[in-house]
């Protein structure tokens, strides 16, 4: 199966990336080469076999449920590109 | 005598001590070397200030008779990759510009704790992503090496290319690297140089910034297997910060390397010799086969049966990560933001002008490998695939200790050499990529020089969290290699 330029320019709304529509077609043409090499693994006999999402199968950590970090608006909020009274600003969203 | 910047971790370790020169006068020769050779790119930014006054400390504390880290006054280049505290962090990408993060990364914490000294911050591939550093947005990085009697202009390798041409060039003693498809090895490969990928989980990957956070791992770059025993050692440890972090104890790496091999049992697997692998490549593979077996170690042919489907699987699960990793990078927290008429409009916006290419295709393929109907069929597929590579390993260590392959299919390649064809950059990581996605330790070790007077590496493999006999097997390749050829001029 292969993708065309109306699924391309789906994906890159879902990944929130502008993509001009002359960028489209080189686009389609890279992706499809990439997911047509892909397609080899539909070879492999997977039955039975367990996902795998990470080398430890052990349960994660727990630590006690107490407060250890925060406290800091100042240094949350050193990198934003634009901040005031101790918030991040973004366009207008609600009307 | 020696130019300082020359020496290993463990010679600089033993002249300070001895108090033959300073950390200062080390860190001083470093410096200009890496003034004189700015034309390579490998740092995207230089602390001197801050490196002369660690250096200096560093002096006081042994003036002093005070107790002294592990690395103390050896100075070091830091990847871009790790966080630094008030130090500009960009990952090579565009999209984090004028970052100064406010909080140091668990391992170079680690480092300046054992008292080494930051020189700067080094060139990368865009977010790690890339096998020749072709995608940083701070432009390519130069290896120091020329094959003979030829000008043309060589890839040092990726992602790890700054790191890698610093410790090549002699303009640090080491630097930090981070590996999560190859590029510690590819790279250390390229230059000439030892890198180790250690086990998953065996350094923190807090403070690192994420790109696929199953298969990431920071290790050390240095010019000789001893100084990778140091480094390693000061670098590692359980952190309660990285939940994948293991709490299992720190042995003391820099004993186990010269341990021998005799007995030890030693894995060729067979599905590594690639139709059509070169024969360069392969007459130094069986060269160092031929170095265990005079050491006394007992060779094994193995069996990796699902290796050819490593790549691939690779390059659903690191995306797949990746596009989830990167969706932080929204314009409204840190670095670029490009203004829109709305929130998503600006998401978009700042996303098209801030990643590369190559992030671009990375960050799409991962969405659309997640995305409702085709998350069974790519995503979880590839989740089976890389369990059955996990048990091929698993398999092939209930016969052997450690295995042997190339590190890399040819020697470096040049930067204008063109690579239209994506998949064609991905095949540098064909010898790597399995042991990222079983989660093992790796090593590259500098093992010969090619026709053209490049530098090859071999790499070592072994179980997870059995470092110690991936760097006594590193050590017997470099003993037999003797590799002490150097880029010409360096």
């Amino acid at each position: 199966m292969s993708l065309d330029q109306k699924q391309v320019k789906h994906i890159a709304t879902l990944a929130r990336i502008r993509v001009e529509d002359a960028e489209l077609p080189g686009l389609v043409n890279e992706l499809n080469g990439i997911m047509t090499w892909i397609e080899q693994l539909n070879e492999v006999d997977v039955t039975g076999v367990e996902p795998m999402s990470g080398v430890q199968s052990r349960d994660l950590p727990r630590r006690p449920d107490v407060i250890n970090d925060g406290g800091d608006p100042e240094k949350v909020l050193k990198n934003a590109p634009d901040s005031t009274h101790g918030f991040f600003v973004v366009p207008k969203v609600v009307e | 005598m020696t130019e300082l910047n020359h020496l290993t971790i463990a010679g600089a370790l033993a002249g300070l001590a001895k108090k033959e020169f300073t950390s200062f006068e080390l860190t001083m020769a470093c410096l200009a070397q890496m003034q004189k050779h700015r034309d390579l790119n490998a740092f995207v930014t230089e602390t001197q200030e801050r490196a002369l006054e660690m250096a200096m400390n560093s002096d006081v504390r042994r003036a002093q008779g005070q107790a002294m880290g592990a690395m103390d006054g050896i100075p070091l280049g830091i990847k871009d990759l790790f966080c630094t505290e008030g130090v500009l962090t960009t990952a090579g990408s565009h999209i984090l510009d004028g970052f100064h993060p406010t909080y140091e990364s668990t391992v170079s914490a680690n480092l300046w704790k054992a008292g080494a000294v930051m020189l700067g911050k080094l060139n990368m591939d865009e977010f790690a992503m890339g096998s020749s550093n072709g995608t940083s947005y701070h432009g390519p990085v130069t290896n120091p090496w020329r094959r003979k009697g030829e000008n043309t202009r060589l890839v040092p390798g990726g992602s790890s290319g700054g790191s890698a041409t610093a410790v090549s060039a002699r303009m640090v003693l080491a630097a930090t690297g981070t590996d999560t498809g190859g590029s510690i090895r590819q790279p250390a490969a390229f230059t000439g140089i030892v890198g180790l990928k250690p086990t998953y989980g065996r350094c923190s990957r807090w403070g690192i910034v994420a790109f696929a956070s199953s298969l990431d791992q920071a290790g050390p770059m240095c010019r000789t297997v001893e100084d990778t025993a140091i480094m390693l050692g000061a670098m590692a440890g359980y952190d309660p910060k990285d939940s994948t972090s293991v709490d299992v104890p720190l042995p003391d790496f820099r004993k186990a390397i010269e341990g021998g091999v005799k007995g030890l049992k030693v894995g060729v697997p067979k599905e590594y010799r690639l139709d059509g692998l070169s024969l360069e490549i392969a007459k130094l593979w069986e060269q160092g086969v031929a170095w265990m077996k005079e050491q006394g170690a007992e060779i094994k042919e193995i069996s990796l049966p699902h290796t050819k489907y490593a790549l691939p699987v690779y390059y659903i699960i690191a995306p797949a990560e990746a596009s989830s990793n990167l969706a932080r990078y929204d314009g409204v927290r840190f670095g670029l933001r490009v203004p829109g008429e709305s929130l998503d409009d600006m998401y978009e916006q700042t996303r098209a002008a801030g990643f590369g290419k190559e992030v671009r295709r990375r960050v799409m393929i991962g969405t659309y490998v997640l995305s409702a109907g085709y998350y069974d069929a790519y995503y979880l597929r590839a989740q089976r695939i890389r369990a059955l590579i996990l048990k091929d390993f698993t398999d092939a260590f209930k016969d052997v200790d450690v295995v042997l392959t190339p590190s890399t299919p040819s020697a470096a390649f040049g930067l204008e050499e063109k690579f239209d064809d994506p998949v064609a950059m991905y095949l540098n990581d064909v010898f790597t990529v399995t042991v990222n996605l079983a989660g093992l330790p790796g090593i590259s070790v500098p093992a010969g020089l090619d026709s053209r007077g490049l530098p090859l590496g071999l790499q070592l493999i072994g179980r997870a969290f059995d470092e110690e006999t991936v760097l006594r097997a590193g050590r017997a390749i470099e003993r037999a290699a003797n590799f002490t050829a150097k880029p010409e001029g360096f």
